[in-house]
């Protein structure tokens, strides 16, 4: 019978072609350093997951943030699960996003037809970076006040504009509410929708022309 | 070397085995984050709420036959990380030597929610917002209240000799 439901699924949504297309792509002999796309994408999803579900209890207001946290972690059942797993994985997240671009580097991979994947995937580690320092700010604690200041500085110094630029991340002159509201939007609208759209031609253009092989000695 | 020439004992072919492990070990995965989830997501609706429980007002001896005991005591009721406190009052009057014979009023006037005294004078408890009036027992003398004064209907005296109410959320 489950074939049959099978069967009716698959003349009107193509599953088999798309199985083939997607997961049966033909590969160049790899080895374990070709994975790190697919975990990239593993834990891009995880983070994801993990955060949807803190925002079911966490509140970007300076009054709340803390105490929210503090709940997550002692209040809620498993919550310190969820928020170490979220915590850990944008660690992981971007230190796998950075190998493999050292990978795609290495092996040259970059070149063409793959230039344009290359451009993405440079942006995607910006947008990984910029999910780690709004992050970073959302736990409202000494540590996170004190290092979005001094990022925020950094920013500041920017010659000519960098008044402004210091501006528009704080939402004003001083880190205060305004900033972390906005880091709250950045972190879980803005960045995510600009990952995963990336995300999306990132995989489009490695399907559209294969992975690359290793380079041979004559390379 | 071809797949066909790596079948296993079982005619597991390198690529079934490879679909099968990465169905397992996803599988896994997604229980590990899945199952947690579930957990974390209904935690509140498993967690007992504190909305009602025994409540000691004063000692019984304290409390003399005939005459309103005031009492007072205050509510916190925590949600996640918000604790809200809310303030009650009320008299108690007892008849007898009877340890349930009595009546305890809560003190909200049943008109707007302001809180009545008593009046030894007026022999009253007297509302100061629109003066309204309610006899020892809580009945009606005169202003807009529409019902007497709201009872606690439950308590006891424990072995201490201390009156408990039993409080409910309204």
């Amino acid at each position: 019978m489950w074939k049959k439901i099978y069967d009716w699924l698959d003349e009107r949504l193509g599953l088999n072609e798309m199985y083939k297309g997607l997961l049966d792509r033909p590969e160049p002999r790899g080895n374990w350093w070709n994975t790190l796309g697919s975990a990239s994408l593993f834990l891009f999803i995880l983070q994801g997951v993990t955060g949807i579900f803190l925002t079911v209890y966490y509140t970007p207001s300076p009054d709340h943030a803390y105490d929210s946290i503090s709940y997550i972690m002692n209040g809620v059942a498993l919550g310190w699960l969820i928020r170490g797993i979220h915590h850990w994985g944008a660690t992981l997240m971007v230190i796998v996003v950075f190998i493999h671009l050292l990978r795609v580097f290495v092996t040259a991979s970059f070149k063409y037809p793959r230039e344009l994947t290359w451009f993405i995937g440079v942006g995607l580690l910006l947008l990984t970076l910029g999910m780690g320092f709004t992050g970073y700010l959302l736990p409202w604690d000494q540590k996170a006040y004190w290092a979005t200041t001094v990022g925020t500085q950094i920013a500041g110094t920017v010659p000519f504009i960098g008044d402004v630029v210091l501006k528009a991340l704080r939402g004003g002159t001083d880190l205060s509410a305004l900033t972390l509201q906005r880091f709250f939007a950045a972190h879980i609208w803005m960045l995510p929708a600009a990952l995963a759209g990336l995300i999306g031609a990132h995989l489009y253009l490695i399907i559209r022309h294969g992975e690359s092989s290793w380079p041979t000695k004559e390379d | 070397m071809s797949e066909e020439m790596v079948s296993g004992a079982g005619g597991l072919s390198r690529r079934d085995f490879i679909k099968v492990t990465t169905g397992i070990v996803g599988g896994l995965i997604g229980a590990a984050i899945g199952l947690p989830a579930i957990a974390y997501l209904l935690d509140p609706a498993f967690k007992a709420g504190g909305k009602e429980g025994w409540i000691a007002i004063g000692k019984l001896a304290d409390m003399q036959i005939g005459v309103p005991y005031p009492f007072s005591f205050t509510r916190v009721q925590v949600n996640g990380w918000e604790r809200t406190s809310t303030t009650h009052g009320g008299y108690a009057i007892r008849n007898s030597d009877d340890p349930q014979d009595m009546i305890i009023l809560n003190s909200r006037c049943t008109h707007l929610g302001c809180t009545v005294n008593w009046k030894d004078e007026a022999q009253a408890y007297v509302c100061p917002c629109h003066d309204a009036k309610f006899s020892k027992e809580g009945v009606v003398l005169g202003g807009p209240p529409p019902r007497p004064l709201d009872r606690y209907g439950e308590f006891r005296v424990d072995d201490d000799g201390v009156l408990e109410i039993f409080y409910k959320e309204a």
